[in-house]
């Protein structure tokens, strides 16, 4: 794995942005980031529209949460931590779905779960006394570890949740915003929402290698969170949302080739950033700019 | 607790025979027999508890009957049925919440459809979810933020967006609460326009029967496990209302036709 702190030894910045992108991409490690972090910030940021409209960003974080642990626990016994976080987020997830949505907003109740899953995962990084790093990197990300491997996981993934969003879109959008109503249109809300908290489940893990557990809101509810304030209609809103977690991504990658500090650091400060741009707008314009 | 002896020639498009509806082991109401005809505008009235909201899930057919039948143009309630729009009692919009109200209506039309629209698709589906909100007189509304708007304002959404499915029954649950008592009048003689101008049969939840006594045809009444039926002339008397709550109640007249009822607080069940 790789350190992630950038390799900057023999870069320089030019004012030429594409002479700069060639000079990267001649790595394997940033091609590789470059591609795995657009497929992450599109899926996080379509995804994100969805937890932000369903108010369930604290049930997210605890997701992720859940999936450190698993993450944690599967490279304690030897498998690929995908795998850990994966089966980790879809249990938390389906748990969730199953004691309905008004178990998703009970802050309470999350919370003692989410701090269990952190202590556990805690336990499972120490018993497999391994590098600190590995701990590092789940909770923080390191994208820039991805390998070729990753990406073509990772597509394959992100494309998966975008094609099963495509077909519950209408459904998805009519139990997010009026459950009742839906439900009496015949439209199943267990199932709607088992489905969306495996969508979550799916898309969380594969942001954790962006932006790592602890970060995860900076993709999936930042960017959705700047949308919902600047949109009326939900598609625009999702490709405002895409077009943030994009932006940022891309803008982490550039600035940690030639500043020797997290990626994951300059994705959440400029979403941070973004936001609180908009909402000082928005406290002086008092109406939507879009 | 008669059942509709008269008027046979329209059509009773609800149909009610000796229903029964459970939770469990909780008896909510029994026997209940009514009917409910084309384009009618009925009140439902009741204490909290009594089983009003249960009556709109049996029509919605989100709760079974536990004895007798219910009809609704002669089969039984099913979910998604398209000839019934629905506005449930809500909670309060976050004020955050910018989502335009012409999106919302849409949801009515084709919400609980897979996939996405295609744009034409789309574009004669937003048009007729401004024929909705029109016909609500909330043409103004189709591109403001939910979020922004008022109570009254947002009712006439929920209204459209119920509307918009171009249903034959309106289920109404509780859309005056929380409104004052000039916006009570404006909506009641609202829905009582668009029902009459769309042949849609009303069934409307309310705890104050003063704004709806001017446009309902019928009351349904729910008290202490019982159903009752017949016009607001029949129902809201010292007689009837003492003996459907089993205690002496009293209703009093004011000069202008108001109507008060005293003595129901005491008089509901509460178990």
């Amino acid at each position: 794995m790789t350190e992630l702190f950038a390799l900057t030894s023999n870069s320089n910045f030019s004012p030429n942005l594409w002479s700069d992108l060639q000079m990267m991409w001649q790595y394997a490690f940033m091609q590789h980031a470059f591609e795995a972090g657009t497929v992450i910030a599109i899926v996080a940021g379509v995804i994100g529209y969805f937890v932000v409209l369903r108010r369930l960003s604290f049930a997210a974080h605890a997701l992720s949460h859940a999936g450190f642990a698993g993450a944690a626990g599967a490279v304690l016994i030897g498998l690929n931590p995908l795998v850990g976080l994966l089966v980790f987020t879809s249990g938390g997830g389906l748990a969730m779905a199953a004691l309905g949505r008004k178990a998703a907003s009970r802050d309470v109740q999350i919370g003692t779960v989410l701090a269990f899953m952190l202590g556990l995962g805690v336990l499972f990084i120490s018993l497999y006394k391994g590098y600190a790093t590995e701990a590092y990197s789940l909770l923080f990300g390191e994208i820039l570890g991805i390998s070729s491997g990753d990406v073509i996981v990772t597509t394959i993934a992100g494309a998966l949740a975008l094609v099963a969003i495509i077909l519950i879109y209408r459904r998805l959008l009519f139990t997010s915003l009026d459950e009742d109503v839906a439900e009496s249109r015949g439209v199943s809300i267990i199932a709607m929402n088992s489905i969306f908290m495996l969508l979550l489940a799916l898309a969380t893990s594969i942001a954790v290698q962006v932006v790592g557990v602890l970060l995860i809101f900076a993709l999936m509810v930042t960017p959705a969170a700047i949308a919902e304030r600047l949109t009326r209609r939900p598609l625009a809103g999702i490709a405002v949302s895409v077009v943030v977690a994009l932006l940022a991504t891309w803008f982490g990658l550039f600035i940690s080739y030639f500043v020797p500090y997290p990626v994951s650091f300059f994705i959440t400060s400029s979403v941070f950033a973004l936001y609180v741009l908009v909402r000082l707008l928005q406290s002086y314009t008092r109406r939507g700019i879009l | 607790m008669k059942r509709m002896g008269k008027g046979k020639t329209e059509e009773a498009i609800i149909q009610a025979i000796d229903l029964s509806v459970r939770y469990g082991e909780r008896v909510v109401w029994q026997h209940a027999d009514f009917s409910i005809r084309r384009g009618e505008f009925v009140g439902i009235l009741g204490p909290n508890g009594a089983g009003k909201t249960t009556l709109f899930r049996l029509l919605l057919g989100l709760l079974p009957p536990s004895t007798g039948r219910l009809e609704i143009f002669g089969a039984a309630p099913r979910r998604g049925n398209p000839r019934i729009g629905y506005v449930p009692q809500r909670h309060p919009i976050d004020s955050d919440m910018r989502l335009e109200a012409l999106e919302f209506v849409h949801l009515g039309i084709s919400g609980n459809r897979w996939g996405v629209l295609l744009p034409s698709e789309s574009r004669a589906e937003r048009q007729k979810a401004l024929d909705a909100l029109q016909s609500v007189n909330g043409t103004e509304l189709a591109h403001r933020s939910l979020g922004q708007l008022s109570g009254g304002e947002l009712q006439r959404v929920f209204l459209a967006q119920a509307l918009a499915g171009k249903p034959d029954i309106l289920l109404l649950d509780e859309p005056l609460a929380n409104l004052d008592i000039r916006r009570e009048t404006e909506l009641v003689q609202l829905i009582a326009s668009v029902a009459r101008a769309q042949q849609v049969a009303v069934l409307l939840i309310a705890h104050d029967i003063n704004p709806l006594l001017p446009v309902v045809d019928r009351l349904i009444y729910a008290v202490n496990g019982r159903i009752a039926t017949g016009t607001p002339h029949k129902i809201i008397t010292t007689k009837a209302l003492s003996a459907l709550y089993g205690a002496p109640v009293e209703v009093l007249h004011d000069s202008h036709g108001r109507v008060a009822v005293l003595g129901t607080e005491e008089a509901a069940h509460h178990d």
